[in-house]
């Protein structure tokens, strides 16, 4: 009888546990953001990360990244900016990411800093070719399209709807594409 | 100050902050930089339709669209008080390419003959407009991230999926800023 009853007990907890497990493998699938905080705090501690967002905004508009003609120049090898720009930004976070691995440095919030390694599929052969090609397109990638809406360009929310369309279709047909 | 505020600011000042960006996310709250997720989270949000690939607590993930809501926010903020006065400078030799299309309008960041409302009802603007926005969607999605996720993050990480994600997005941009493009402005 005590048996029955601690298997009826422990089972709501490793089932909550494994739809977690389920949960994190589901988001961890092609997004980047799978960091977990495995702290809870109220939602209102996001507004943290509003800053750095203000700040990112800012950047991408005072630089002109968010400029269809800083993307054509670069595709068509007619100007440096946009090469400094990435370049400069990845030798500062691979720096910034080697200090952080080296002196284990941990969040504001005490945390330990985690890093996931990506697995090769040929998504990101095919799918970074079809973004390269919409990239060329619209002059901004995801980033620069709400930036671009900010300083007042408001149709390109159409081109956000579309975006998130495209992504949706993706989602749809995930199963079936070579990955 | 203010003058220079209001200047093109420099690549090398914007990649600094940008790279600064990476880190800054990781310190405040572990969250690893990556925009196009919101793209996700807003179908797991809006329309998961019963699509395992969107069927995950978003609500985990809203982080990211309280910093996009700052890049809006910001980006506001740039084009309100310290808006470059002067018309975009454009290398003349696509300026003249451009003026073959009949695009001449240069005073803003996104030429106003290409993107604005009365662009969205020629099939050059629709094409642009609804057809850039799926496939940077899509694309980004299919790649498992996109510029901020891959190109920013996953390289500052030294990951070599991202360094090949990165190529085939240059490549798929040079594709289509030299091959197709040129077509599609004709339309």
């Amino acid at each position: 009888m005590n048996t029955v009853k601690e298997t009826i007990s422990v089972q709501p907890l490793s089932a909550q546990v494994d739809k977690d497990v389920i949960d994190f493998e589901v988001r961890s699938l092609d997004t980047m953001c799978v960091n977990e905080s495995h702290k809870v705090h109220p939602w209102w501690y996001n507004f943290k990360y509003m800053p750095v967002g203000i700040l990112f905004g800012i950047v991408f508009v005072k630089a002109e990244i968010v400029s269809w003609y800083r993307i054509q120049e670069m595709f068509r090898l007619q100007n440096f900016h946009m090469y400094g720009v990435i370049g400069t930004a990845v030798v500062i976070g691979i720096i910034s990411v080697w200090l952080i691995k080296k002196f284990n440095l941990k969040t504001i919030h005490g945390e330990k800093i985690e890093f996931h390694p990506k697995k090769f599929n040929k998504g990101q052969i095919y799918g970074g070719l079809l973004f390269g090609l919409g990239w060329a397109i619209t002059g901004a990638c995801p980033g620069p399209l709400f930036a671009q809406i900010g300083t007042g360009s408001l149709v390109i929310a159409i081109v956000v709807l579309s975006a998130i369309a495209g992504t949706w279709t993706y989602g749809y047909f995930r199963e079936r594409l070579p990955h | 100050m203010l003058e220079m505020l209001k200047q093109p600011w420099p690549w090398y000042v914007a990649g600094v902050i940008i790279g600064l960006i990476v880190p800054a996310l990781l310190i405040l709250g572990n969250k690893h930089f990556g925009i196009s997720a919101n793209l996700r989270h807003a179908c797991a949000a809006c329309f998961p339709a019963d699509i395992k690939f969107f069927k995950y607590d978003w609500k985990k993930e809203i982080w990211n669209f309280f910093f996009v809501a700052g890049i809006i926010a910001g980006a506001i903020i740039a084009a309100r008080l310290i808006a470059n006065p002067n018309p975009i400078v454009v290398n003349p030799t696509l300026a003249s390419e451009l003026a073959g299309f009949g695009i001449t309008d240069n005073s803003n960041m996104l030429p106003e003959e290409l993107f604005s409302w009365r662009s969205l009802f020629s099939l050059r603007g629709l094409v642009m407009l609804i057809g850039g926005g799926f496939l940077v969607g899509f694309g980004a999605r299919y790649a498992g991230g996109c510029t901020s996720g891959h190109a920013i993050m996953g390289l500052s990480d030294l990951q070599w999926p991202s360094l090949i994600a990165t190529i085939m997005f240059m490549a798929g941009g040079f594709i289509m800023a030299n091959l197709i493009l040129p077509i599609i402005l004709r339309l």
